[in-house]
């Protein structure tokens, strides 16, 4: 059972700020979720490779070379603070 | 409600222009999208510049198939200059610099996008009552939800406002939606349509699909959105056939399996008895149908709670405030710039997917879930490769029920888990599949309405071809999916 100061480290850890009463609600609905996936643990998956994706393909390459795309003032315009053409962030230390 | 293909004749046919099909579908929209709260965005002006452009294309005769067609597409898929949300209050504000590829292939082939639909926020949901912008209610019944994520596309198509729209699915929502909502849906094979620009849920299922109001109008669909993306690294090579002219195949001698853990516990009476009768109607077409089982797909939504949230945790993890997205005004340093604006910017279900994803991504806990999870996706895998060298298509229920009253969703962490829980092991394992309007039943508590139900379709990996060719064989036999809702 997941309790009220494991939710708060996840929230930390996924940087969600989590009110008090939240703690409880969220402690409630992860137990639910991992309370519903517990029969997975009866399933034998002895000698089993882990499945992460089904697309057969492996290690697709293809050079890393910047396009001109003419968008630098669009997507500024999705940025909550700037400075010309700067981003302002917080201050970090 | 006309077709695509009928649409096609009509413009050809010079009947009636782009710009005046445009206008009738925008009048629609305005007259019916506050009951049924499908669209969060018109594109109104943009709809009427692509429609005259339409008219000359087809004027000079070089025009494609959806040339001049009216489309919506779910607000997930980015769209150049157009607000694109997610359905969240994080991007409320968020235009998008560049076209998802999806999008961008409809613009070059003339559709002309007349807005973007409801669905759960960030695709996370089955009832499309997770929306920051209020849930959509369902044209059959509005007291209904519409089924989810893409419930805002599969309202619009299901109400005749618009002739087909795009729609994602990482683990039923197209199928699902399309179900509940009487009209036909085609969830690609993982891989078959670029994912680029079309925002991210759980990148190792998700794909990009249509909704619209026959398999031969999926077809015509699925060839223009269709094939390898170089900005996809994950989109697959194979050729995109002209599945839409390849439809008529005689059903003789195919081999068709129903599994039957598919017919649930719980499922309702008049769900198992209209799915049977389709099937009993494909039956009178020749095919071999056998009973078969599949027992690791009763694991499906148990591993789905686990791989999907996790790579949600990953992915989420983008909406830093900074570069994009809804910004707190509280906040003193870094670390709260992020929490606040996090918390102030996503919804509950967002939350609580991140934070199940991040628990299960923990240290201490990674092996116990991830990747046990990942270990029973795999045997769930090779049980459907095993069966698909015994058969050629499966048919099953799409969803254990009708449609359900808007409010069932809510506080239940469990309820798109569940409610997706036939759908999910095809996405599990990236299957080609569709689904299909199979009848009109009533709830099991004896409510006196009458909903849809709806057969999925499933086929392997790349098998496309089979899956359309054997909706379009049932739909010739069958006037299920030109039913439509009451005042519609």
């Amino acid at each position: 059972m997941i309790t009220q100061e494991e939710v708060a480290y996840i929230a930390k850890l996924a940087r969600i700020e989590l009110k008090q009463e939240e703690l409880e609600k969220y402690r409630i609905d992860l137990n639910k979720i991992l309370g519903y996936i517990e029969i997975l643990k009866t399933v034998d998956t002895t000698g089993v490779e882990p499945l992460a994706q089904v697309t057969g393909l492996e290690n697709i390459f293809r050079s890393d070379e910047a396009e001109e795309q003419g968008i630098a003032d669009d997507i500024l315009q999705n940025i909550s603070e700037t400075s010309g053409r700067f981003i302002r962030v917080k201050k970090v230390l | 409600m006309a077709t695509i293909k009928e649409l096609r004749q009509g413009l050809d046919s010079k009947r009636f222009s782009s710009a005046e099909l445009t206008k009738y579908y925008l009048d629609r929209i305005k007259k019916f999208n506050k009951d049924l709260n499908a669209f969060i965005t018109l594109t109104e002006d943009l709809a009427l510049e692509q429609a005259r452009a339409a008219d000359k294309r087809i004027a000079a005769g070089s025009q494609e198939m959806l040339t001049g067609i009216p489309y919506a597409a779910k607000d997930l898929f980015c769209t150049r200059g157009v607000r694109t949300t997610a359905a969240s209050k994080i991007l409320e504000n968020f235009v998008p610099p560049y076209d998802s590829t999806v999008v961008a292939r409809l613009r070059a082939a003339g559709a002309v996008l007349v807005g973007k639909t409801n669905l759960d926020q960030f695709a996370h949901g089955s009832s499309t009552e997770t929306s920051y912008y209020g849930p959509v209610h369902n044209p059959w019944d509005l007291e209904r939800n519409p089924g989810g994520s893409s419930g805002g596309s599969a309202a619009a198509v299901s109400a005749g406002l618009v002739p087909f729209a795009l729609a994602t699915e990482t683990g039923g929502s197209i199928r699902q939606p399309a179900s509940l909502c009487g009209i036909s849906g085609w969830k690609p094979t993982y891989g078959r349509v670029s994912r680029y620009g079309v925002i991210a849920m759980s990148s190792s299922m998700d794909t990009m699909g249509t909704v619209a109001r026959s398999a031969e109008d999926l077809a015509i669909t699925a060839e223009a959105i269709s094939g390898f993306d170089p900005k996809d690294g994950t989109s697959g090579k194979l050729p995109v056939k002209a599945w839409s002219k390849n439809l008529t195949r005689s059903m003789k001698g195919l081999r068709i399996g129903v599994p039957q853990e598919y017919f649930v516990p719980g499922i309702e009476k008049d769900v198992k008895e209209k799915v049977s009768m389709a099937i009993e109607e494909i039956r009178k077409l020749g095919p071999k149908i056998i009973e078969v089982s599949l027992p690791m797909t009763s694991y499906g939504s148990m591993v789905y709670a686990i791989v999907t949230p996790s790579e949600i945790s990953s992915n989420l993890s983008r909406y830093d405030s900074i570069r994009f997205g809804h910004t707190t005004d509280k906040a003193n340093d870094l670390y709260e710039l992020y929490a606040k604006s996090r918390a102030e910017g996503f919804g509950d279900e967002a939350k609580r997917r991140i934070m199940t994803g991040a628990y299960a991504l923990s240290a201490g806990y990674r092996d116990a879930y991830y990747t046990k999870a990942q270990k029973v996706r795999r045997l769930l895998v090779n049980e459907f490769h095993e069966m698909f060298k015994k058969v050629d298509i499966l048919l099953c229920p799409s969803t254990p029920n009708v449609a359900l009253k808007i409010g069932k969703a809510a506080d239940d962490p469990l309820f798109g888990y569940i409610a997706d829980q036939l759908n999910i092991p095809a996405s599990l394992a990236g299957l080609a599949a569709m689904g299909v309007p199979c009848g009109l039943g009533k709830p099991d508590d004896g409510a006196a309405v009458s909903l849809p139900i709806g057969m999925q379709i499933l086929g392997p990996q790349w098998g496309e071809e089979l899956v359309f060719q054997v909706g379009y064989a049932y739909q010739q036999i069958t006037d299920w999916h030109k039913q439509k809702p009451v005042g519609f």
